[in-house]
């Protein structure tokens, strides 16, 4: 399944609870805000790492360019286009979007 | 004296991220707009406010506004009193030499006191 975040960690409790309810095997796309969850050195970034071997991670690119973030993503988790976002959702046989 | 002599002290406390919602934007243009009424003015940056301040915003593929720019020129509007919370910036991966503006870094508890002093709060 994929599942889609795209508020700030900080900000609400939606990362939180997808890490909580996401399958093994899903993977987690951050966009618009959700894309700060996808940075270095946070107080987020233990609980990804943690997850890591559970969960695939992706991150939307022109939402990191935005938000001036493009060089402090954390390794492993991939960056990805529009065109990959597209893919990303037509592959995927399911889609939850953590609003 | 009357009453357009009375100088207040009025913050502007910026605690949203940038790109997605309006609040950081409408906020910058409020400092602005209230730049014209000569009033002691400060602007805080505190929580995922912070994040209003990083450099190198590209924002062409997004295709939304960079505004970024605008806070580097709140000092020619007279507004140079730009606090960044410590606390907000390290949680968040984040220095000062990540900013795009030179700003005075407070503690929360030296921004609480800050607040204290004001007249006016407006928080967005």
């Amino acid at each position: 399944m994929l599942h889609i975040i795209n508020k700030s960690p900080f900000e609400r409790d939606n990362l939180d609870s997808c890490l909580r309810h996401a399958g093994p095997g899903s993977t987690i796309l951050f966009i618009e805000d959700g894309v700060y969850a996808a940075m270095n050195g946070t107080t987020m970034a233990d609980k990804i790492n943690e997850a890591m071997g559970d969960l695939t991670f992706r991150v939307l690119g022109e939402d990191l360019e935005a938000r001036g973030i493009v060089d402090k993503v954390m390794d492993g988790v991939e960056r990805i286009d529009y065109a990959g976002f597209v893919d990303l959702v037509t592959e995927s046989d399911k889609v939850q979007s953590w609003m | 004296m009357n009453d357009e002599q009375i100088i207040k002290q009025f913050m502007y406390v910026n605690r949203r991220a940038p790109h997605g919602t309006i609040y950081a934007q409408e906020s910058l243009e409020v400092v602005l707009i209230g730049a014209a009424f000569d009033q002691d003015v400060s602007v805080a940056f505190i929580d995922d406010g912070v994040y209003q301040l990083v450099k190198g915003q590209d924002t062409k593929k997004a295709e939304v506004k960079n505004f970024s720019n605008a806070y580097r020129a709140l000092e020619d509007y007279d507004v140079e009193k730009l606090y960044v919370e410590q606390e907000s910036l390290e949680s968040r991966g984040l220095s000062e030499s990540d900013l795009i503006v030179d700003v005075q870094m407070k503690s929360a508890d030296e921004i609480k006191q800050l607040m204290e002093e004001q007249d006016v709060l407006l928080t967005f």
